[in-house]
């Protein structure tokens, strides 16, 4: 009998082990890391300014001295992707902190309070996640205005709710628990319960949403700067760069294609690396269950 | 004669728990599980009280009645003289340090992120039970050689120990805030038959040297007559008999006792096949539609016309034996 | 004990199954070899974890594999290897469920929920015993007034979840038995049910066990059920057979250490408070280790007079009875036990 089950649950050294055992996981994490390096040392890695401007070389294809090519206002398209890098991620990260920071919360109050608070809580989130992402987020933008500011908060937005509804859900079933009935018995407060026992259990699932949402950020990033409502020119991010390239796709492809695969490569690098985290952590949860 | 007399640390009385039934977005109340149906007894300080009955019964309902997991629907309970169904929070929370339980489950009654020794510490540090963290962490590993745990294990996490083991670390856990009253809720019906005999030995063992009284709940009558003074026998919702093991045994009266005795098998062939066999027709009733009058008229063998119509009451038949059924 | 012919219809060989799993191999069957005769009831008995569950699946090719894998042996039935079958073939799906079938203790998963009972138990009967649809009707009727659904005829049509887990149970036992089947295996059917729930089913099984002339194993941890109802038993340990002999033998002969310590820790019904339970310290061992020898040792209360360090091998110690210890134990009635609490490490 597996007596000395080896860390079933929140040892981490465990579930590196089980999750780095698949080669997609290693090559997923490998794409993350290399863009993550990319981003942090654009400044030393790019060979132009991405914003320098040179309209006697506007619309070149790949060459030498502009392996990608230059876009149509002379711009250098390697640079403009390497620093365009530093705002998918950043976008990526800071959306998914706060759409995840208040989806969680949210979540956990409806979950543990339930009743009244929790049907309200749980129907708007309902309706926000009824309507279709693209038009919630252009109307947000519509009201607030384009930019960086609002592509953080419409995004947020529309992430929030799936990690309300999880969070809600874990904690329904949590407390059901006998060991928050026990720490019910013994004495607990509500606050105790919540931090202590309730939190660190219900996390594990969020932390897979959180990496996949990664990925889902920045297509959403993409996507609004394609519509024109996100990054505005002339800061080079990907989303925008597909754009602009689009009228020029004949004449030079690479100024869109470039940063479409390196989405593609992103989205599919934390895809992977939350597939495998869900599949470290889920068997084994049900296995032990 | 019962020692134990005079000396009641638990009384409930006339107990009812009913569970509404609601259906449609208004929540309209459309009936209701009587999960415990008038339900009274003594428990006596020093004594381990067995509550016996099968799924449904209402075993576990009445422990979350007591351990005020739920309010009950009517009834009164007193604690050591204390009505506990009317409590403050500052009151609520120093029974707490007096009435602990151990449950069923150990897989899922220990926290799987919580280092074990935290986990029997934790009762500690929600009443302040301790000045230094040394005298903390002198506890903990008091409370784990108590229960026959290797103390140097305190760091270790839930996932690491056996089911046995995790029991012994539910135990420790009630058993740090210095209870006098502890229910044990099917403590080792989750267990091997060979780790079962070594918690009850540690149930026992504990109940002497701390002066422990027990409500012990289990669906496994060679237990609770092993292990208890007296017993309740349980039938959906309602109690059906109270009396001392040896008599319970030797002497049961209400029909749905003797049915359940009998099926319980005995782990010797030659008596298996001397015993007398009283096989029950059909299936416990459901909750929701509980017969009336007599709720094991349907299944009785002595049912008679007056079955159908009253529900029969707890009553004294001997100095302590109590029985519900109209037949006898 | 109702009488049985001595004529084996199944016998299984020198049975391993092992599971690869990530933290490495498991031994959950180690070499088991046991027959059944006909119209015999053979108990399994054993704690969690001794393979007994696994050894059973194991004769119908249910084990999933990978991780699982049956490493070797051979089980004879009908003169055949099953094991030299392929899981999916022809022969094998016309076994299972047709000469042999199984009884689960998780009734829930074991139905499908979406058929009514009605087609469950007629598709089996028109696969394996090719009746048309009026008869395979007429007889799954049959099979449910015998396990004691009442208005078969109305219920027949109702699905599963419609029914108590008491009533799904007798459903299980009825398809079980419906293709008259020459070995039933019931692999801790009643741990999930009541008491009195039980007692029906395990005497609703014997019945039909009996009115078909079937052989039943019963594979459980609970004592009372195997000496209420078996011929004979065998007692596993460690995915080993440690004891094996009739059911009088058994309980009061026992041999093995391992048995000893098990009938002296359970509570019986029909004993009061004097005589103590004496527990089996320790834990079962882990079966991803390779055990020298005997895999009760550290367990064993008479350690300390054996000094053979090597695997016994089963020995006939009475016709019919077979131990698998170096030493020869014979335990006296009211013997107590009584050692030292050990510190759990």
């Amino acid at each position: 009998m597996l007596k000395k089950s080896k860390n079933r649950f929140g040892n981490l050294g465990y579930i590196f082990k089980v999750m780095f055992a698949r080669k997609v996981v290693i090559f997923g994490s490998i794409i993350i890391g290399v863009f993550f390096l990319i981003a942090v040392a654009a400044p030393w890695l790019a060979p132009y300014d991405p914003l320098e401007q040179n309209l006697r070389a506007t619309l070149q294809p790949p060459s030498r001295i502009h392996l990608l090519g230059t876009d149509e206002l002379g711009r250098d398209t390697l640079s403009r992707l390497i620093y365009g890098a530093r705002i998918s991620l950043l976008v990526a990260i800071v959306v998914v902190i706060i759409a995840g920071g208040s989806g969680t919360i949210m979540g956990l109050i409806a979950g543990y309070f339930g009743g009244l608070t929790n049907t309200i809580i749980m129907r708007i989130t309902d309706a926000l996640m009824a309507l279709p992402p693209i038009v919630l987020m252009l109307a947000i933008s519509a009201v607030i205005g384009g930019g960086l500011k609002s592509i953080l908060f419409s995004v947020g937005i529309v992430l929030a709710p799936t990690y309300c509804r999880l969070m809600c859900g874990q904690i329904l079933t949590l407390k059901q628990s006998d060991f928050i009935i026990a720490a019910n018995v013994l004495g607990a407060n509500d606050v105790r319960i919540i931090i202590r026992h309730l939190l660190p259990n219900a996390f594990p699932p969020l932390i897979v949403l959180l990496t996949i949402n990664l990925g889902t950020a920045i297509m959403f990033e993409a996507t609004l700067s394609f519509l024109g409502i996100g990054i505005k020119p002339p800061t080079p991010s990907w989303g925008s760069m597909v754009m602009e390239g689009y009228r020029f796709l004949v004449k030079n492809p690479v100024i869109s294609f470039a940063p479409g695969i390196a989405i593609s490569l992103l989205v599919l690098g934390f895809n992977l690396v939350g597939d495998g985290l869900r599949d470290a952590l889920d068997p084994r949860l049900r296995g032990t269950i | 004669m019962n020692p134990f007399l005079d000396n009641k640390i638990l009384e409930v009385k006339n107990l009812k728990m009913y569970f509404p039934i609601t259906r449609g977005l208004l929540r309209k109340v459309v009936g209701l599980i009587k999960a415990v149906d008038n339900v009274s007894f003594e428990i006596n300080r020093g004594e381990i009280f067995g509550l016996v009955g099968e799924s449904g019964c209402g075993k576990t309902t009445i422990a979350r009645c007591i351990l005020k997991i739920y309010n009950p629907t009517e009834g009164k309970i007193f604690f050591e003289g204390n009505d506990i169904t009317i409590l403050t929070k500052s009151e609520l929370r120093s029974m707490r340090k007096k009435i602990q339980l151990i449950f069923q489950d150990p897989y899922s009654s220990l926290d799987p992120r919580q280092s074990v020794g935290s986990i029997v510490g934790e009762p500690l540090k929600i009443h302040r039970l301790y000045e230094k963290e040394n005298d903390y962490k002198n506890k903990i590993k008091e409370l784990f050689l108590m229960v026959g745990l290797n103390p140097e294990m305190t760091n270790r996490y839930p996932h690491e120990f056996s089911g046995g083991q995790r029991q012994r670390i539910g135990i420790a856990r009630a058993l740090s805030c210095g209870p006098s009253f502890i229910v044990c809720d099917e403590p080792i019906s989750a267990l091997d038959v060979s780790i079962q005999a070594q918690i009850i030995n540690l149930l026992l063992e504990l109940k002497e040297k701390m002066g422990l009284t027990y409500l012990f709940i289990s669906h496994d009558l060679s237990v609770v007559r092993y292990i208890s003074n007296r017993i309740a026998i349980m039938y959906l919702g309602h109690i059906v008999e109270i009396t001392d093991s040896e008599e319970l045994y030797k002497n049961p009266l209400h029909p749905y006792t003797q049915a359940l005795l009998s099926a319980v098998p005995i782990p010797d062939p030659y008596k298996e096949r001397q015993r007398e066999r009283i096989i029950l027709k059909g299936d416990v009733p459901s909750l929701l539609n509980p017969p009336s009058g007599c709720p094991f008229h349907p299944r009785c063998w002595k049912a008679k016309e007056e079955c159908y119509k009253e529900i029969p009451i707890l009553r004294q038949v001997s100095s302590n034996h109590q029985v519900a059924c109209l037949q006898v | 004990m109702d009488r049985c012919s001595l004529k084996p219809i199944l016998e299984v060989k020198n049975l391993k199954v092992h599971f690869n799993t990530i933290n490495g191999v498991v031994r959950a069957v180690d070499g088991i070899s046991y027959y059944i005769n006909e119209q015999e009831i053979v108990g399994l008995v054993g704690e969690s974890g001794c393979g007994k569950s696994v050894s059973q699946l194991s004769i119908l090719q249910l084990i999933q594999v990978p991780p699982g894998e049956i490493v070797d042996g051979e089980i004879f039935f009908e003169g055949m290897d099953l094991l030299k079958l392929k899981p999916y073939s022809d022969e094998m799906r016309s076994i299972r469920g047709g000469k042999i079938s199984m009884i689960f203790q998780d009734v829930m998963t074991s139905l499908n929920p979406l058929l009514t009972i009605g087609q469950q138990l007629i598709e089996m009967l028109e696969l394996h015993l090719r009746l048309n649809r009026e008869k395979a009707k007429k007889r799954a009727i049959e099979l449910l007034e015998l396990v004691g659904i009442p208005d078969a005829k109305i219920r027949i049509d109702d699905y599963p979840h419609q029914f108590s887990g008491g009533m799904r149970q007798r459903v299980m036992i009825a398809m079980a038995l419906s293709c008259n089947p020459k070995l039933v295996i019931a692999d801790e059917p009643t741990t999930a049910v009541d008491v009195t729930t039980q007692a029906q089913l395990l005497e609703i099984m014997k019945d039909m066990v009996t009115r078909f002339k079937s052989s039943l194993v019963i594979v459980t941890h609970n004592l009372g059920i195997v000496a209420r109802y078996t011929h004979r038993i065998y007692v596993m340990y460690a995915g080993k057979i440690v004891e094996s002999g009739t059911s009088d033998e058994i309980f009061y002969l026992p041999r093995h250490p391992y048995t000893i310590a098990l009938l002296g820790s359970v509570p019986r019904l029909d004993e009061s408070h004097p005589r103590r339970l004496s527990p089996i310290w320790g834990l079962p061992p882990n079966l991803m280790d390779e055990i020298p020898g005997c895999a009760f040792r550290h367990r064993c209360l008479y350690a300390a007079q054996c000094e053979n360090k090597s695997l016994p091998e089963l020995k006939e110690v009475s016709p019919g009875h077979y131990v698998r210890c170096h030493l020869d134990i014979i335990k006296k009635d009211h013997e107590p036990f009584f050692r030292q609490q050990d510190i759990r490490s």
